[in-house]
């Protein structure tokens, strides 16, 4: 048996919803228990920062949210290659459970941002380079749902929003590397960089861990909401085999 | 804590907390409305096949 045969049996979307059930208990659990400890860690064990103080505790919500917001996008991007060269049909059901998911964790990352920046740069909202990117990519999350509903034939949809996915993917180099190829009042990357991370390792792993948090219960709500995906895409099987099959029905005898 | 900026702290993990209840309810949620429906489209198939009964 191949190595790779275990991965590629859950390409099937029956095998993946049995195996994503069986795992959906297991990363609940995962998750609390992170969440958990992240959250001790983020208000009691962190010291404050010697120049920001105590508003660092902010940034323990903000970075996982806004690393989240820009990951599922790039696993929107990944899936709608799926949809358009393999025409696979788990990428597009993992494409559609992601949007919702990575709208949340934008609108949360614009959030905490602005709630953090008001203290420190004396502006809830300027129109840099790394935050007009990143509201630029919310609005792209938004078009995604919106075009989505829009279009109701699923095989059309999945098409119309791969496409719309993959050119809005430019805008996501753009996010990471906006602090550095413009002045911006946002901090260039302070972990995610060539060299050491530049933070204290006091405040590091609470963000790190943080991090792990976050991951785990997107991980947890997208493999759910994959499933309903299935579901509901099985269901709209049912009503049109039934549609289909009522007319016939119904259809009067032919007359003798 | 009492930090002059407690506020802002406390505001940040309040819409956390929402934003992430939010997405556990919505999550959960359309999951059982799916279930629901999909159990009742089943049962109602299953009502339709043996109405018409066995086929040669």
């Amino acid at each position: 048996m191949s190595l790779l045969s275990p991965v590629t049996s859950l390409a099937n979307p029956s095998r993946f919803a049995a195996f994503a059930e069986r795992l959906t208990p297991w990363l609940i659990g995962a998750t609390a228990f992170v969440f958990a400890v992240a959250l001790y860690l983020a208000l009691v064990v962190a010291p404050p920062d010697y120049q920001q103080g105590e508003t660092v505790r902010i940034m323990f919500i903000h970075v996982p949210s806004a690393w989240l917001a820009m990951f599922a996008y790039t696993l929107m991007a990944i899936a709608s290659l799926g949809v358009l060269i393999w025409r696979h049909p788990l990428a597009d059901v993992s494409a559609k459970a992601a949007a919702p998911l990575g709208a949340a964790f934008t609108f949360l990352a614009l959030a905490t941002g602005s709630l953090w920046g008001k203290p420190m740069w004396g502006a809830w909202w300027v129109w840099d380079a790394r935050l007009t990117s990143f509201l630029i990519l919310f609005i792209m999350y938004l078009g995604l749902m919106a075009l989505r509903s829009a279009i109701e034939e699923p095989s059309r949809a999945a098409k119309a929003c791969a496409i719309l996915t993959l050119v809005g993917s430019v805008n996501i180099p753009i996010i990471k590397f906006s602090v550095d190829w413009w002045n911006t009042l946002h901090q260039p990357a302070s972990v995610i960089r060539a060299g050491k991370p530049t933070m204290d390792p006091s405040i590091l792993w609470p963000l790190l861990i943080a991090a792990v948090a976050f991951t785990l219960l997107f991980t947890t709500l997208h493999l759910v909401g994959m499933r309903t995906e299935l579901l509901r895409r099985r269901a709209r099987t049912l009503r049109l085999t039934a549609a289909a099959s009522a007319p016939a029905a119904l259809a009067p005898e032919p007359a003798e | 804590m009492t930090d002059p900026h407690f506020g802002y702290i406390a505001a940040s993990y309040a819409i956390a907390f929402v934003v992430i209840a939010g997405l556990i309810l919505w999550t959960a949620l359309d999951q059982r409305a799916q279930r629901r429906a999909l159990a009742e489209l089943e049962a109602r198939s299953g009502r339709r096949r043996a109405a018409d009964g066995p086929r040669p």
